[in-house]
């Protein structure tokens, strides 16, 4: 796979339109590698100016500063935000909520100022231009249900792109019991992806897979790489033979990319 | 003379019960003051339009639909319910009876009087199934151990209270009717009574003075209570029918996800990186994060003083859906219980707080509950006053990393690959883009 680096494009002037930041899970996580290059096929697909900041890139602070290390996070804030305005980055993609968030909304106040687009946004936007068409394919007519992340719902507000995408896949849309604002966290958010649960009587992820199974979909759409892992372990924990994707790599099955 | 006493008597009882709730009032005025400085004075429009819509529309009460439409009922007859006590005032005052019919037209103030009963009615019903709801269908996110002993009392308090109230207000009129009916002295004829006449039968056999001192009675009892009512507001939850104004006013209307960047370290971290850019230390090394009360800011303890312990928040938290310490309800009711210590602390101590060994890190609020947080946004979303448990349970994180550095064991690992690599996981910086070459 061929993947523009942002500094080699800008010793040879190029200036991308966009830059893709894949964060850490769509750089080493192996489920959400699979994310990252199927959203590169789309951008490809579409044309799309863009670059990546490849070694260059790092952790954006979310995690740090969730878990309250508002020193950690600052200092990977502002050394990130020197990389970015270095190369006058205006535009950023990003495939995960969590890298979304905090670029949109706590890099601003230190000195970071872009347009920051979740790829679910990005891509319902490329269809509604036309500058990429879905058809069903291997989803048409298939029950789907999609979680909801919560720094992509109740945290920013988006609920629709990703709904629209999938009823663009032709599937029939079926919701959890609580979904949208309403959604039930998978358990990963705050920095917990990164340690052991507190006791309590179930873990997080198996009572929204329990949700998800009960819609009775084969499928559970997604678009954050944590919700993927935690609603996948879920499913594997449960026993249940539903696939847990991230509407990204649906649409490169469905058009065949 | 002897005629007047009464109404000099309830003018000194109105006097002393309006002037105990507002020095109440200052006294929590005075607590919220002592929390940091937040600046939440942009945007008064979009403010004015949040809290018309939130406080006064209760746009967030009817996402549930039965406890939803129970409680609009009973606060649109209590706002409905309370043009007539200002008419029970005036006659309390003046002697008057039924002040108001002599200045509206007739059929109006038959109006008014009869949709005061029918809310009065409906207010009864309502009040009647949220007890049942309490206490015989035992809806569970009123059962939560944080709701033993003094909150369920309360909650239960409101609802007699209100009962009582109600049907006080109703013998009133039923007794007020009959007297009109028999042309008592000062009693002339005005209002309409549609539900207050089906409970006439009960005084109707009485002699005309036994009907006169129960109206009186009860004109008494109802507006005593209405006062008793006035002055418990401050020791109960029922403080959020007054601060849920204030509260959606102030309410953090950014986005959700946007957790504030601390300016305390923005400087120290500037000074690290850019030392001209960082604005002169002001000397005092501020604390970072909250380990009490006194450290969170005027908002979130103007939440904790607003706080109805309706426990929509918990029954929304999936920490606390899946067994865990963690509820975000009791984060709030923690943060009043030991507000109020501190608050008494400082009226005894003229104006200071002196250290008592307490805080409400660790006494009131364990860090297993911090913890087990996912900063998933549910509790904010979910309170019907927009309260926001999320933002003291990250305050409170910070001071367990940035002062304590007693962070979970798990997370320092964590912490320490992001310092160390660039990344959560112990990979590589420069492997950051072998994903390219793996097909
Ligand atoms: S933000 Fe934390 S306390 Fe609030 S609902 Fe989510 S997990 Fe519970
Ligand atoms: S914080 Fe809000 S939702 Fe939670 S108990 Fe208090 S009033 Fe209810």
């Amino acid at each position: 796979m061929k993947v523009p680096i942002l500094s080699e494009l800008k010793l040879k002037g190029v200036n991308p339109e966009y830059l893709f930041w894949i964060g850490c899970a769509g750089s080493f996580d192996d489920r959400s590698k699979k994310v990252t290059k199927a959203f590169i096929k789309i951008l490809n697909k579409a044309n799309i100016s863009y670059a990546v900041l490849g070694k260059e890139e790092s952790c954006t602070g979310d995690p740090a500063k969730r878990s309250g290390n508002e020193f950690l996070f600052q200092m990977k804030a502002i050394s990130n935000i020197e990389i970015l305005n270095s190369y006058d980055v205006k535009n950023i993609i990003t495939t995960c909520p969590h890298c979304f968030n905090t670029l949109k909304n706590e890099y601003p106040e230190l000195g970071g100022n872009y347009k920051v687009i979740h790829h679910t946004t990005f891509i319902n936007n490329l269809v509604k231009e036309n500058k990429i068409s879905i058809s069903g394919g291997v989803y048409k007519g298939k029950k789907i249900t999609y979680h909801d992340p919560c720094y992509l719902g109740r945290a920013n507000g988006i609920y629709e792109a990703p709904r629209e995408l999938i009823k663009k896949l032709d599937a029939e849309l079926v919701e959890m019991k609580s979904c949208k604002s309403k959604s039930l966290c998978c358990g990963a958010g705050g920095a917990q992806m990164f340690k052991e649960p507190e006791k309590g009587n179930q873990d997080i992820n198996i009572k929204r897979s329990d949700e998800a199974i009960e819609t009775d979909s084969k499928i559970v759409a997604v678009s954050c790489p944590f919700c993927s892992t935690m609603m996948s372990d879920g499913m594997t924990s449960k026993e249940k033979d539903i696939d847990v994707v991230d509407i990204a790599q649906m649409i490169e099955k469905a058009e065949d990319l | 003379m002897i005629d007047i006493l009464p109404n000099i008597l309830f003018s000194i009882i109105l006097i002393f019960s309006v002037g105990f709730f507002i020095i109440n009032i200052k006294k929590i005025v005075t607590v919220i003051k002592l929390g940091k400085p937040v600046y939440r004075s942009d945007n008064l429009k979009k403010r004015f339009y949040n809290m018309a819509r939130v406080a006064l529309g209760q746009s967030k009460m009817v996402t549930k639909p039965i406890s939803g439409f129970l409680h609009v009922i009973v606060y649109i007859g209590f706002i409905i319910i309370n043009i007539e006590l200002l008419e029970i005032l005036i006659d309390g005052v003046t002697g008057s009876h039924r002040f108001f019919s002599k200045y509206f037209n007739t059929s109006f103030y038959n109006f008014l009087i009869a949709t005061f009963e029918i809310f009065a009615l409906l207010v009864l019903i309502s009040v009647v199934l949220f007890w049942t709801r309490r206490n015989i269908v035992k809806i569970k996110r009123f059962l939560s151990s944080e709701m033993e002993g003094w909150p369920k009392f309360d909650a239960d308090n409101i609802l007699y209270f209100e009962i009582v109230l109600m049907l006080l207000f109703l013998s009133m009129n039923a007794t007020d009717l009959i007297l009109q009916e028999r042309n008592y002295m000062g009693y002339s004829k005005a209002g309409a009574f549609p539900v207050s006449s089906f409970i006439v039968p009960l005084f109707d056999s009485f002699q005309t003075s036994t009907v006169y001192t129960l109206e009186r009675i009860f004109w008494w009892l109802h507006i005593l209570g209405i006062f008793f009512f006035l002055n418990y507001l401050y020791y109960s939850k029922h403080l959020h029918i007054l601060l849920a104004f204030p509260n959606t006013f102030y309410a953090n209307l950014g986005d959700k996800g946007k957790f504030e960047v601390l300016k305390s370290v923005k400087n120290e971290v500037l000074q690290m990186f850019y030392p001209e850019k960082a604005s002169e230390s002001n000397g005092n090394i501020d604390k970072f994060g909250a380990s009490d009360v006194l450290d969170l800011n005027w908002v979130q303890l103007m939440n904790a003083y607003s706080c109805t312990e309706c426990g929509r928040c918990s029954s929304e938290c999936p920490a606390h859906l899946t067994g865990k310490k963690l509820s975000p309800r009791k984060i709030m009711m923690d943060t009043r219980d030991r507000l109020e210590k501190v608050s008494k602390n400082i009226s005894l101590n003229n104006g200071k707080f002196i250290d008592d060994g307490d805080s409400l890190l660790d006494n009131y609020i364990s860090k297993e509950e911090l913890w087990a947080c996912t900063s998933c946004n549910a509790c904010v979303e979910a309170c019907p006053i927009e309260i926001d448990p999320l933002s003291i349970i990250m305050d409170m994180r910070q001071y367990l990393i940035m002062e304590e550095s007693s962070a979970h064991p798990d997370l320092n690992n964590m912490m320490n690959n992001i310092e160390n690599n660039g990344a959560p996981w112990p990979y590589n910086q420069q492997d950051r883009e072998l994903w390219i070459q793996e097909s």
